[in-house]
């Protein structure tokens, strides 16, 4: 049972990233580089947030330190594109035969996923090698779904954190505010919207969340430059039925 | 294009290292310089990463299913201070002192194998280095097997034991000493970094072993880039000599280089046979092609071959990472690890830049010893309160 709890769990929460990791970036030894660089950043504004709530005195109010959090990830997201912009010249110079010249959303795509990857990881990692032990059904005498909760809302995370990455890192290069403040307020929504989960309030929290994510994947495509064939077809229908 | 030709013109390098797509008036603003940097490019990051990687998890996977490692019952000869004493102080001069008479013996055992290097002894170096691995991979592989049996329960007559014990520690010698296929050489020495690395977690008080491994780094620092500091003198030693250092001490990602090669011979058959279209519009385009391609192989076999890390790094980023995981806190395991490879990253990036010998342990370790303290202190309550409130940042 805590095997399969387990493996439902770990794959319910990173299945999404694993593949896109198989898929994407394996085999590209310099897109593998900028996620670990990428995760690398996460890393130090997780830091910095932990140093922020160290000092932070009230420690009952939860809801400004996810929010200087918050602020703090957006802030080295924006200095991970500095240093990317940066490096890019450096980078086609190196790079032999990849494709990150080639499409310009590549690098917002791969940084976002390192941002999710580590993410998913810092939230879910210890409770997952939790359930793997002993015994669990709910931690402590908890709610029995707090585990799948957990997954879930970590999925839901790192696919946020591409979508944010790709949008927010278009918003720099055509220099659009509205962009860049929609990531920066959809992430604090979120993040605040999650504090509901301590009382038990799982549905409604996750319904927000995903459809903020629902919302942003939608426009994080678009941006990217993705069509859907069958929103084509119906289009060229509706012309040739109003003919 | 003359064979005796000693320093060839950048041109002559281009079509291996860089991509036919490329045009040509950027190639030929290229320097030299600027196009041999390609070859420490993203791909050899990679090649390190994976083992380094392997070698991280084979320890981290037996410090937590294997408690024998982590039991604290007997030390190394070397640690003769055992921390026992309750108060804080007396155990950091314990580990202090450890650490110094452990650094001692390997600042004197360094010494003694560059003494030895210089006045051309190899025989006698030759058999230090496979007594070492002779031990590693007979006692320490049967303590290890031994221990993995025991904690999964698994019965199994000596005769047997000692048939597979006989045949992996076999091969092992052969592979590493004389040859094999590269990649059973590469895991070989990957296993036995490994091992290696959890000998020191396992025989090495708390306190001493975070205490070695920023002295070790310092220490690597030292030895690496000052004018006379050992390891410089064996790796110039061993460039005036046109010698391999020993392959029982170092992992080499000599892939690259065979892939490369093969490439290189591959197109040459096809203009032998007959050529297919692309390629003899890339060709056209950089003349003349079949000489090109011999004297690049020249350069590229006279190269230092690929990237090489010394099995030393190997070791003390696994006990950094197999140290860190001991305690059971997986975020600090994982910081750790995203720290120590940036840290490899940043002085593969040095190297590109300075080309020469480096140390690979200062930026790591101190990468890795940062990120572990402050995830341990600071990163952790604040981590485990949000995962316990479902909180997602």
């Amino acid at each position: 049972m805590t095997l399969l709890e387990f493996t439902g769990c770990a794959l319910a929460a990173f299945g999404p990233a694993l593949s896109m990791f198989i898929v994407t970036i394996m085999d590209d030894p310099v897109r593998v580089i900028i996620l670990i660089a990428s995760s690398f950043f996460w890393l130090l504004s997780l830091l910095l947030s932990s140093i922020v709530w160290f000092i932070f005195p009230i420690k009952q109010q939860i809801w400004f330190g996810v929010l200087i959090s918050v602020l703090i990830q957006e802030m080295f997201r924006y200095s991970l594109y500095l240093l990317l912009r940066k490096a890019e010249r450096g980078l086609k110079r190196f790079v032999v035969h990849s494709l990150v010249s080639n499409n310009k959303h590549m690098l917002s795509y791969v940084s976002g996923l390192g941002f999710g990857i580590m993410s998913g990881l810092f939230s879910l990692i210890n409770i997952l090698a939790a359930v793997e032990g002993p015994g669990t059904m709910g931690l402590r005498g908890g709610y029995s779904a707090f585990c799948i909760v957990s997954s879930m809302f970590t999925a839901l995370t790192i696919f946020l954190h591409v979508f944010w990455g790709i949008i927010f890192f278009h918003g720099l290069n055509t220099d659009s505010r509205n962009l860049i403040l929609y990531v920066i307020v959809s992430h604090i929504v979120v993040s605040e919207v999650t504090l509901f989960n301590q009382y038990n309030f799982y549905t409604p929290a996750l319904f927000i969340v995903f459809l903020i994510t629902l919302g942003t994947g939608c426009y994080a495509f678009k941006t990217a430059g993705g069509q859907l064939p069958i929103i084509d077809r119906i289009k060229i229908q509706n012309s040739v039925v109003e003919n | 294009m003359r064979e005796n030709d000693e320093t060839p013109s950048p041109r002559e390098t281009v079509p291996l290292m860089a991509s036919p797509r490329n045009n040509p008036s950027h190639r030929d603003s290229l320097t030299a310089q600027e196009e041999e940097t390609l070859k420490y490019g993203a791909e050899h990051v990679i090649k390190l990463f994976v083992p380094v990687s392997m070698c991280m998890l084979v320890v981290v996977a037996t410090i937590n299913s294997v408690s024998f490692y982590n039991v604290k019952d007997m030390y190394l000869l070397y640690t003769p201070f055992h921390e026992t004493s309750p108060e804080a102080s007396t155990k950091a001069l314990n580990a202090v002192a450890n650490a110094g008479i452990l650094i001692t013996v390997v600042i004197i055992m360094t010494v003694f194998l560059i003494g030895l290097y210089k006045y051309r002894c190899y025989k006698l170096i030759h058999g230090w280095l496979i007594m070492s691995s002779l031990t590693l991979l007979s006692m320490f592989t049967c303590l290890y097997i031994e221990e993995i049996l025991y904690t999964y329960n698994i019965p199994m007559d000596y005769i047997t034991f000692f048939l597979i014990i006989w045949n992996v520690g076999m091969l092992g010698m052969v592979c590493i000493h004389w040859k094999g296929p590269l990649r059973l050489q590469q895991s070989y020495l990957i296993f036995i970094a490994a091992l290696m690395a959890l000998v020191f977690i396992k025989y090495m008080p708390e306190w001493t072993t975070w205490v070695v491994l920023f002295v070790i780094s310092i220490w690597d620092l030292v030895a690496v880039l000052t004018p006379r500091g050992p390891l410089r003198i064996l790796v110039e030693l061993a460039e005036e000599r046109n010698e391999q250092i020993f392959p029982a001490l170092i992992y080499s990602s000599t892939v690259v280089y065979m892939i490369n090669r093969s490439d290189s011979v591959d197109s040459t058959t096809d203009s032998q046979n007959g050529f297919t279209r692309t390629w003899v519009e890339e060709h056209q385009r950089q003349q003349p092609p079949l000489e090109e391609i011999k004297v690049c192989r020249r350069i590229m076999d006279q190269d230092e071959k690929g990237v090489k890390l010394g099995l030393g790094d190997f070791i003390f980023y696994s006990v950094l990472v197999g140290k860190a995981s001991s305690y059971g806190d997986w975020n600090t395991t994982l910081a750790c690890f995203v720290a120590i490879l940036i840290g490899l990253c940043l002085t593969l990036l040095l190297l590109a830049i300075f080309r020469r010998a480096l140390p690979a342990l200062p930026i790591s370790i101190t990468f890795g010893l940062v990120f572990y303290f402050a995830t341990r202190g600071l990163v952790k309550p604040f981590a485990d309160m949000l995962a316990s409130k479902q909180i997602f940042i």
